[in-house]
């Protein structure tokens, strides 16, 4: 479904990312594990073209994405729920779901405020409320169920569980094996080791920019190794 | 009593046209960030537009409004090709190169307005139907008045609805705050800028059609609308409509009795009301803090350090020049050259602010102008020589800046650029209203040097030698501690004020330094024309400088002087060679800020370091 080969990024001078490579299958969920400042979000900007990537290939749904507009990006069905969450804070949480709207895509079911306040309950019950006046985790819901409405194939789903209480967080890892089920593709991005393996199938560890270590989850978890050269604190 | 009604009703007919103008620009500056001041130049061409079509209709309903709303659409069209061609292309650039942009457009709808309709003003028919007036009170008030007092409200109901109730006002609203997270979701911002574009001019282009029944059309209208359109806008918070119509309430009566009690200060009054309201409220009456707008990664100002000997040499030379060749020169060649030693101190005081200060300034006319007058006054009314009169002008300067200055360098962005304005306007409708002191439209005459200076030569070699040493000075400064301290605040206030620097005391300091040395500009020059007048002070002269800054670089030393010389030289030959040279300078502009947003000086030395490595 995506395919990421020898992208490089940078901000100014500065070399954020150097040849990343990743793959997400269909239905998949992938997590893109790092330390603070490794180049998680930086990749996910760079997918999404909000960073222009300066070498490399971003390859979606059978089209080549790199160097695209990101509303052109979104529109072939790549969804991106930022880290910052970015809410509108003046506009209601129907307003701000009206925004991400878009056409139904094919073979996916379409998602409406109906459905997705079935997923996140807590947003039915203050459909008029401004965002501005939400807690941390109402806007993050808010935020994965905006881009949602946009009835992405994939989405680009940066550190969701930063942040949020614990009860929170395990609310927010029901919902994300409820949108597998329905056979969303995700690319996740945390420091969150004990979220990431509530969900994930797969796993690619990024560090300084580069790509060091990739496997399955259960493999990750075996080698004991790997998460002490690049995920203990 | 019940003249007092009527008098209120004509403020609201007033207020009800300002804020379809002033809607307009809100709305645009909402969602763009980009102030722009062909707004009135829209306004005015809808007038003119309007003037045609209904002239050339059909006379009846049908010809009258379908040509009003033909010109609206039309403006709308035109705003719409502007953002495509222009805008579009520079909204990540600094804000007061956005607003010099469409300053570039100004001047040329003015020459293309004039070469279209001439100079003289046109005079429209009266809107049929309502050509009579009401009895109100037992006095008579014009039908078109009331029709006017209902648009207004008209409109900002449609707009409300407009942003509040359909998908496109909920996708602006989202843009006003994150562009780019709007862009991430799927949503073409540029069709939605170029739409908020179009429906922005559409409301200027309308607001001056339906002025055609109320008075004459003619070329002044595009400035004296968009300044009084900034006001209601600014002081109604940028980006607000509610604002924006509560602010063109507060202006409208404001100029409505202002007549009837102060006549002499109407001018000095509104720009006053703005500079209170934004000393009290910093965002305005409605407006929220301008969140720093997403999607623009800001770059970092490049470091300057000393000249590097090759411009030492080529400095040299020039000065060697400007000694050696003037006593070969006609009287004309030496003014001409006097000129220029002012504009390169005016040019390198107001890049003090805007470089090294990382301040905006649309009003450093001002400084240049109290200068000038206080030079003038000082000659005229105490009989002051000319060397007294000349170390009152900076001094002059220097205070004023001091006090406008408190408050200005308190704000930010747009919000400071519009503030400078509006004291800078003060001073202007002073010396421009205050007849019996400063003589008014007609200024100060026969400001003339001391017998030993009279000759032009003298004069020039004072001037240059004052000139340059003020413009060393200032360079000098930005390489001591105390320029150190004005650029770390403008690189980061916060981690300035931190390591124990006074921004705001410092921000102050160097508006007031640079005010007094315009000021040293001004009394040069007031001395070297032999006159001062009103439009010292005025808009053009202020966006003067700014080109000249811009036109060199903000981000080197030598820019200010390399641009003073450029621009006086391209001016002073354009206005001898062509009549078109709005025309030409606008074009100048718009082609300067879309090619070289790092100036001449700035270009150069790009390439310089490319060649030479990183200095």
């Amino acid at each position: 479904m995506l395919s990421v080969a020898g992208l490089s990024a940078y901000y100014g001078r500065a070399h954020i990312l150097d040849d990343v490579a990743l793959d997400v299958g269909a239905g998949e969920v992938v997590v893109l594990l790092g330390r603070n400042g490794a180049g998680k979000s930086t990749t996910m900007k760079a997918i999404m073209g909000l960073v222009p990537p300066a070498a490399g290939r971003v390859r979606f749904a059978g089209a080549e994405i790199a160097g695209r507009e990101p509303f052109e990006i979104a529109r072939l069905g790549l969804g991106y729920v930022p880290e910052e969450r970015r809410i509108f804070t003046e506009l209601s949480v129907l307003e701000n779901l009206e925004v991400g709207r878009r056409p139904p895509t094919a073979g996916l079911r379409p998602w409406t405020p109906e459905r997705l306040f079935a997923l996140f309950p807590s947003l039915g019950a203050m459909q008029d409320r401004p965002g501005g006046r939400m807690s941390g985790g109402e806007q993050q819901m808010l935020t994965i169920a905006r881009t949602l409405m946009g009835n992405p194939r994939l989405i680009l789903l940066d550190e969701p569980s930063e942040g949020l209480a614990p009860v929170v967080i395990e609310r927010m890892a029901e919902a994300i094996r409820a949108l597998k089920s329905e056979g969303l593709s995700i690319l996740l991005s945390e420091q969150n080791l004990h979220f990431a393996q509530l969900v994930s199938d797969r796993a690619t560890i990024i560090e300084k920019g580069r790509i060091r270590w990739s496997g399955s989850m259960p493999q990750l978890l075996a080698a004991d190794d790997v998460r002490e050269q690049y995920l203990s604190v | 009593m019940e003249n007092l009604v009527l008098q209120a009703l004509s403020g609201l007919a007033s207020a009800s046209s300002l804020f379809l103008v002033a809607s307009g620009l809100t709305v645009i500056f909402g969602v763009s960030r980009v102030v722009n001041f062909a707004h009135g130049s829209f306004y005015m061409l809808g007038a003119y537009l309007a003037y045609t079509l209904v002239t050339h209709l059909p006379r009846g309903h049908l010809g009258f409004w379908g040509g009003v709303i033909g010109a609206a659409v039309l403006v709308g069209l035109i705003g719409l090709a502007v953002e495509m061609l222009l805008l579009r292309r520079i909204y990540r650039a600094p804000e007061l190169f956005q607003l010099l942009a469409t300053f570039g457009v100004v001047l040329i709808v003015q020459e293309l307005t004039q070469m279209i309709w001439g100079a003289q003003d046109l005079l429209g028919p009266r809107a049929p139907g309502l050509r009579g007036s009401a009895e109100i009170l037992g006095l008579r008030f014009p039908l078109y008045e009331l029709f006017l007092i209902g648009v207004g409200p008209v409109v900002l109901g449609l707009l409300v609805l407009l942003f509040r109730r359909t998908r496109w006002g909920t996708l602006v609203r989202a843009a006003t705050q994150d562009r780019e997270m709007v862009g991430a979701l799927g949503v073409n911002q540029r069709m939605l800028f170029t739409s908020v574009f179009f429906l922005g001019s559409l409301l200027a282009g309308l607001g001056g059609a339906l002025q055609l029944p109320r008075e004459s059309v003619n070329l002044h209208m595009d400035l004296s609308i968009i300044t009084e359109a900034f006001v209601v806008v600014v002081v109604g918070g940028l980006g607000s409509l509610t604002g924006a119509a509560l602010a063109a309430l507060l202006i409208g009566e404001l100029h409505a009795f202002g007549i009837l009690i102060v006549p002499k200060i109407t001018l000095v009054l509104v720009f006053l009301v703005m500079a209170l309201v934004l000393v009290v409220r910093p965002h305005g009456l409605l407006g929220k803090p301008e969140a720093a707008a997403r999607g623009g990664q800001g770059s970092a100002e490049p470091v300057i350090g000393p000249a590097p000997a090759a411009l030492r040499w080529l400095a040299l030379a020039a000065l060697g020049l400007a000694v050696v060749v003037p006593p070969f020169l006609g009287d004309y060649a030496i003014s001409v050259l006097t000129e220029l030693a002012t504009a390169v101190l005016f040019a390198a005081s107001l890049h003090l602010i805007m470089g090294p200060g990382g301040m905006a300034s649309f009003g450093h006319a001002a400084y240049f102008g109290l200068g000038a007058y206080g030079a003038a006054l000082a000659a005229q009314w105490l009989g002051a020589p000319m060397l007294a009169g000349l170390a009152l002008a900076p001094l002059a300067a220097g205070v004023f800046g001091l006090v406008f200055g408190y408050f200005c360098v308190r704000l930010s962005g747009v919000y400071a650029a519009m503030l400078t304005l509006a004291f800078a306007q003060i001073a202007w409708s002073v010396a421009f209203q205050w007849v019996e002191v400063t003589g008014g439209d007609n200024g100060i005459l026969g400001v003339w040097p001391d017998a030993w200076a009279a000759p032009k030569l003298v004069f020039y070699y004072l001037a240059l030698a004052l000139c340059l040493g003020a413009t060393l000075l200032l360079r000098r400064v930005v390489h001591a501690p105390f320029g150190y301290a004005l650029r770390a605040q403008r690189d980061s206030a916060l981690r300035a004020e931190a390591i124990g620097i006074d921004a705001f005391r410092i921000r102050w300091l160097g508006f007031a330094l640079a005010a007094a040395a315009a000021g040293i500009a001004g009394g040069l020059f007031a001395y070297g024309k032999g006159s001062v007048f009103p439009t010292y002070m005025g808009i053009p002269r202020s966006v003067d400088a700014l080109l000249m800054v811009l036109l060199g670089g903000v981000q080197t030393l030598s820019g200010p002087i390399i641009g003073a010389l450029a621009f006086t030289g391209l001016q002073e030959q354009l206005v001898r060679l062509t009549d078109l040279w709005r025309l030409i300078l606008g074009a100048v502009i718009v082609l300067l800020v879309l090619f070289f947003p790092q100036g001449l000086a700035g270009a150069t030395r790009a390439r310089w370091e490319a060649r030479h490595g990183d200095a």
